[in-house]
């Protein structure tokens, strides 16, 4: 059984029909990329999965735990956590309380403190800007900010939206070799990426999203090597 | 020059009143982008409470023994508090949450409409006319007693200040320390964000009511036990004094709401002294019309933009 699967979902803004009967399941310890283009709804289908949109239709569960439903914090509970799209960090607050917000639903005082233990160690920046406001942060080292914070939720299945948005190519490089390690160290993530190639280039599987519906899947390399795709999303 | 230290310390006393309202005006506003017209009625219906608690219930006089005063004052700040909690909390859930997902202008009607229900009922009950209690405090000078009798420094002047400051302080160290207050100050900044780091936003903006009720309940005992007297639409010229306090210091600014209740106490006291009382509350409506005008963001608003 997949440890994250989407059943046919349906979202709607207001009247908008925004993902028109999405199926996706993310077995452990993968890492699966939802790959499109802007408003293909790629957003909406990590918003969907996170409850701060509920599907009209269909089901979201986690191993035998229907997600679909619940509220945001609930989810986070039983294991899923969100780095959402533009970062949003919480600017007023120093990358430390940042990180302590990223722990909020747990209680295990010593695993959070191996925990930023951890995050310092996959992201030595911010442990030298530890008690600096996050709003004063670089973008580069917001995005840092914002993985290790859904790091810190300890989740069994991280979502990534975007991660190399507006990043310099040599930082996009690196949060993706860290995305790898995260994965490597046993967390199971789902990458939504605008970026195809640098996606298909570390994940094991991938899904193509086009205006609300998946339109192609297929294993990572073999996506990456697909002529169609190639010219839809890889630039050549 | 006495004149001038008496009508500082009047103005203190007022602004430290006027902070623990202010601080519900701003909390909320922080939390939901909230004008909630209907605080300064909650702080109205605290004075009210107190008011029946204090002859009503527990029968205090001026006659009454000073320690059985002390322990019947505390058990009033703490009962009042519960209820006007209570109060915003179940304001919160009925007019506000309902439409939290509405356009702006929905729940800021809400409030103004909350506003006139808590004020009727105020006036069902208690009647158009002023309320008033006996002088429980006593009224010595405390200054009396190192040789100074030209200024006067009540105990009820100490009173507001030994209730308000360290229900201020303990307020900001809650916000800025406690694990609550983060899940606050989190929601205040991204609510969606927060809830995605596991925040229950709902009952952390249901807290942040509380905790203002709590704070317009205590301020409510602290005024009718300092003026020994208040009146159904009471809640409208605090209002209006706290929620300028907290247009001033830079609303949703928890430091700036209280330095603007410090500052505007100290206009009022010296609008009443030296103006003329009646032009207080214009003057207090022309410092609101001039912060907005020139300074919308006020003196703590704001100084560092959140980046996208």
């Amino acid at each position: 059984m997949a440890l994250l699967e989407l059943n046919d979902v349906h979202t709607y803004y207001g009247a908008i029909h925004a993902l028109r009967g999405v199926s996706i399941s993310v077995e452990d310890g993968e890492i699966v990329t939802l790959i499109g283009s802007n408003g293909a709804g790629k957003s909406t289908t990590l918003r969907t999965i996170s409850g701060l949109l509920r599907p009209r239709q269909g089901t979201v569960s986690l191993g035998d735990k229907r997600l679909d439903g619940l509220r945001p914090h609930q989810i986070v509970q039983l294991g899923v956590c969100q780095s959402p799209e533009g970062r949003r960090v919480f600017a007023r607050m120093t990358v430390h309380e940042n990180l302590e917000m990223g722990a909020f639903s747990r209680k295990e005082k010593t695993k959070i403190a191996s925990d930023f233990e951890r995050v310092y160690g996959l992201f030595p920046r911010l442990k030298e800007r530890t008690a600096q406001r996050a709003g004063t942060l670089s973008g580069g080292e917001q995005q840092m900010l914002a993985i290790a914070r859904a790091l810190m939720a300890a989740p069994r299945v991280l979502l990534l939206d975007e991660p190399s948005m507006g990043l310099a190519p040599i930082l996009v490089e690196q949060i993706f070799e860290i995305i790898k390690t995260i994965n490597q160290q046993g967390t199971t993530v789902l990458l939504v990426e605008q970026n195809a190639l640098m996606a298909l280039g570390i994940a094991n599987r991938g899904y193509i999203l086009q205006t609300g519906e998946i339109v192609l899947t297929d294993d990572a390399h073999k996506l990456a090597a697909n002529p169609e795709v190639k010219r839809a999303y890889l630039g050549g | 020059m006495d004149q001038i230290v008496q009508t500082f310390i009047i103005g203190l006393s007022n602004g430290l009143i006027f902070a623990l309202v202010a601080l519900g005006y701003s909390l909320v506003y922080g939390i939901i982008e909230l004008i909630n017209f209907a605080h300064g009625d909650v702080f109205m219906l605290g004075s009210m409470i107190a008011l029946l608690l204090i002859s009503g219930v527990f029968g205090v006089t001026a006659a009454t023994s000073p320690l059985m005063i002390v322990i019947i004052v505390a058990a009033v700040i703490l009962i009042t508090m519960a209820v006007t909690a209570t109060i915003n909390v179940t304001i919160e859930r009925l007019a506000y949450r309902p439409l939290r997902n509405a356009p702006k202008l929905a729940p800021l009607i809400s409030a103004i409409g909350m506003s006139f229900v808590l004020q009727n009922i105020a006036l069902l009950i208690a009647g158009p006319a002023n309320k008033s209690i006996d002088n429980v405090l006593p009224s010595v000078n405390l200054l009396s007693y190192i040789g100074v009798n030209t200024v006067e420094l009540s105990f009820r002047q100490v009173f507001v200040a030994v209730v308000t400051v360290p229900l201020l302080i303990g307020m900001s160290w809650f916000v800025a320390k406690t694990k609550q207050g983060k899940a606050m100050r989190a929601t205040a900044q991204d609510p969606d964000t927060a809830g995605l780091m596991g925040v229950d936003v709902n009952r952390t903006i249901a807290f942040t009511f509380l905790i203002g009720g709590a704070l317009a309940g205590a301020a409510g005992v602290v005024q009718i036990l300092y003026n020994n007297v208040t009146v159904w639409n009471l809640g409208f010229r605090f209002g209006l004094n706290a929620f300028t306090s907290a247009v001033l210091g830079g609303i949703g600014n928890l430091p700036g709401a209280v330095l603007g209740a410090l500052v505007l106490g100290q206009i009022n006291a010296f609008s009443d002294r030296y103006v003329a009382a009646n032009w207080t509350n214009a003057i207090v409506f022309m410092v609101l019309i001039g912060v907005l005008v020139f300074k919308p963001t006020g003196l703590l608003g704001q100084q560092l933009a959140d980046r996208a």
